[in-house]
């Protein structure tokens, strides 16, 4: 009869392994062999460069919008670095840095930029799904995929990325809702960069933190600091090993910084302060970790000279190669592949009425 | 042969491919333990267990993205909407993702799934209950959408659409779940996808429809039959998409006079997109203006005035009759 408390005994912890100089608290750095972590220096610098030269072609109108990794390459590296080449890789459309762990070619991504089809392609053996634009919309096909690794009876699990503006939607709670029900093994890692398109993270959600919105669906949550690869890396590491323990999803709000664009058709001078950007700037994952590997004399400023060389080189030789496919991908009529398994008969009637009108020049 | 209605022959053949098939996974708001409002999935539960019939919560989104998932993944999932009205929740997983994964893969992913509902008016439900849109997903490219209209053949068409490689959309006519029985054989048969039927031979008209509408427009054929000595040639499309516009295009030339009856709204629907094929393909063969007899551009009323929004069979014979007499 009486109004009482429902007791919820639930709280959000929050991770931080490195802090902004660099220095890592031993008791809770994930164990990362030195090859690996110069492995994952590489390609988060790899995406920068890469991002920074998409922003000089889209500029010059030689490749169209793009959303920037900027400021997310620890984030993405650290996640993806924690899991194996067999679990299933589910993005949302700013992940280039995951994309570029997980081999996917800067050739590619540049003719997908272009606007060709053929850069999405996906190898047969690959467990990366394709970029998914509309937001949080790839989420509840990534818990279908993980209920399949399950159903199957294998040790791969799911982890799936979105952003702070994507804990709005629908798509997000149903897929967090499912997931734990069906005890799924997911991770939902969340980047919050802090800024959907123009609109802030404080305007998005009253909930103090994003974690949070796990426990309502009896989900276990971590908030990291989503620019030190370590924390990153440690809370993946952990909540794959949950997974793969079939005790189901769980989410990780990693906070970090969108220091670029949403994509290049915005100017986000109309909508953030750029005090606000410098201050991030010194969180930047990327120094964080050369801060680190500098200190542990696992890497030289030579040596990040020379890097930075080879990957300016390499960077240079994947648009030149995309450049040249580019001008080999000159027919149109493939719009009309990949529909169907085979294409129907008025499909196949509209390719052949097309095919002549290319033929007679039209 | 077992003499079922519609209902038992979907039944019987998800209990088939369930059998044959592993991969196979039913899933929906209520189908397991209740077996479906309809009772589709009876007996899926006891027979295959809950990682294979599973009892989801109410979200429609997820059960299309679910769908999606397990397709990518290499199974076969079977989902249920459980009215067409509730389907547009899941809609843009359809549209965003079932539709494209193929394509925006370039072939890694093919989405081989289907996702079955209920639809069209007449069975005094609700509002949400009683629409008739396959036009948004035959509109869809990436999707294929089935309509089948007797229980013989929804059992081989949904055979068809659990092997077929591509995600399609199966609309069962509720109206006629169980209005008749038809003999069902016990063994295996599929229906090609995108493949239509003659459902009564005629050399005098043209009537296309499908679905629950079918049996009207059959009904009507036999009344011109029997009240007018004309003989209507009756075309059941079976698939919306792919569309197979070689029989009722060969039917219109022989006969020059075509009507067409759906249940759907009538701007931009179904009849709209027969009629134009007719037009540009076979105009000169036209002996008269083409008619349609279809649901209004209304809201499907609540169910009191359902039968006067449905086609009936006075509606079709007057069209039809108009067909004839120009």
């Amino acid at each position: 009869m009486p109004r009482k408390q429902v007791r919820l005994e639930h709280s959000v912890e929050y991770l931080s392994v490195m802090d902004k100089r660099g220095r890592v608290d031993e008791k809770l750095a994930p164990k990362i062999d030195n090859e690996r972590l110069l492995e994952m220096h590489r390609t988060m610098l790899l995406s920068r460069r890469l991002d920074e030269q998409m922003l000089i072609l889209q500029r010059q109108g030689r490749i169209g919008t793009f959303a920037p990794a900027i400021g997310q390459e620890g984030c993405q590296v650290g996640a993806m670095a924690a899991l194996s080449r067999r679990d299933w890789f589910v993005p949302a459309f700013r992940e280039t840095s995951a994309m570029l762990w997980r081999g996917f070619e800067p050739t590619n991504l540049l003719l997908y930029n272009a606007g060709y089809n053929e850069g999405g392609a996906i190898p047969e053996d690959s467990h990366d799904l394709p970029i998914a634009i509309p937001v949080a919309s790839q989420l509840p096909y990534a818990v279908g995929l993980a209920y399949g690794t399950d159903y199957r009876d294998t040790d791969e699990i799911v982890i799936t990325f979105f952003g702070d503006g994507a804990t709005s939607e629908g798509d997000f709670h149903e897929a967090m809702n499912f997931a734990s029900v069906f005890k799924t093994p997911i991770v939902f890692l969340c980047q919050n960069n802090h800024w959907a398109i123009s609109m802030p993270r404080r305007r998005q959600s009253e909930s103090k933190t994003l974690a949070q919105k796990a426990l309502a669906y009896g989900m276990p949550a971590l908030q990291i600091d989503g620019n030190d690869v370590f924390a990153v890396y440690a809370a993946v590491e952990e909540a794959a090993e949950r997974a793969r323990a079939g005790k189901g999803p769980m989410m990780i709000e990693a906070i970090t910084y969108r220091m670029s664009v949403h994509t290049t058709a915005d100017d986000p001078g109309k909508y953030r302060d750029e005090e606000e950007v410098e201050k991030w700037q010194e969180w930047d994952p990327i120094l964080r970790l050369q801060k680190y590997l500098k200190a542990k004399k696992h890497l030289t400023d030579q040596q990040i000279d020379e890097l930075e060389e080879e990957i300016a080189k390499q960077v240079n030789e994947a648009w030149e190669k995309a450049d040249k496919q580019m001008q080999e991908l000159d027919d149109p009529s493939v719009i009309f592949d990949h529909l169907y398994e085979q294409l129907p008969e008025y499909l196949k009637a509209q390719r052949q009425a097309f095919e002549q009108r290319l033929k007679h020049g039209g | 042969m077992a003499n079922l209605n519609m209902a038992d022959a979907l039944n019987l053949a998800l209990m088939q491919e369930m059998e044959k098939d592993g991969d196979v996974i039913v899933f929906g708001e209520d189908v397991g333990v209740d077996g479906g409002v309809f009772r589709i999935t009876d007996g899926l539960l006891d027979r295959f267990g809950e990682r294979r019939v599973i009892d989801t919560p109410v979200a429609e989104t997820a059960i299309a993205g679910f769908a999606i998932g397990m397709a990518a993944y290499g199974l076969k999932p079977v989902g249920e909407m459980q009215f067409t009205g509730f389907s547009y929740q899941g809609f843009h997983q359809m549209e965003s993702h079932a539709a494209r994964l193929r394509w925006r893969s370039r072939g890694r992913y093919p989405i081989s799934m289907v996702l079955r509902m209920p639809y069209g008016a007449g069975v005094h439900a609700l509002e949400h209950h009683s629409e008739s849109r396959e036009v948004y997903y035959a509109h869809t490219p990436g999707l294929k959408m089935v309509i089948p209209s007797t229980p013989r053949n929804a059992r081989a068409l949904l055979v068809s659409a659990i092997r077929d490689p591509d995600p399609v959309i199966f609309f069962e006519p509720k109206a006629i779940y169980r209005a008749f029985r038809e003999e069902v054989p016990e063994e295996e048969e599929t229906l090609p996808i995108g493949q239509s039927r003659t459902a009564r031979q005629g050399s005098d008209l043209t009537m296309i429809s499908y679905g629950a509408m079918l049996h009207r427009t059959l009904e009507a054929a036999e009344r011109l039959a029997d009240e007018d000595g004309a003989e209507a040639e009756v075309i059941d499309l079976l698939s919306l998409s792919p569309l197979d516009h070689e029989r009722f295009t060969q039917s219109a030339r022989n006969t020059g006079r075509v009507v067409i009856v759906h249940e759907a709204h009538r701007s931009y629907g179904p009849a709209g997109e027969i009629m134009a094929r007719l037009i540009e393909e076979s105009f000169y063969y036209l002996e008269a203006p083409i008619r349609r007899v279809t649901g209004f551009d209304t809201i499907v009323p609540m169910f009191a005035r359902e039968q006067d929004y449905l086609p009936d069979v006075e509606r079709i014979l007057e069209a039809t009759r108009a067909a004839m007499n120009d």
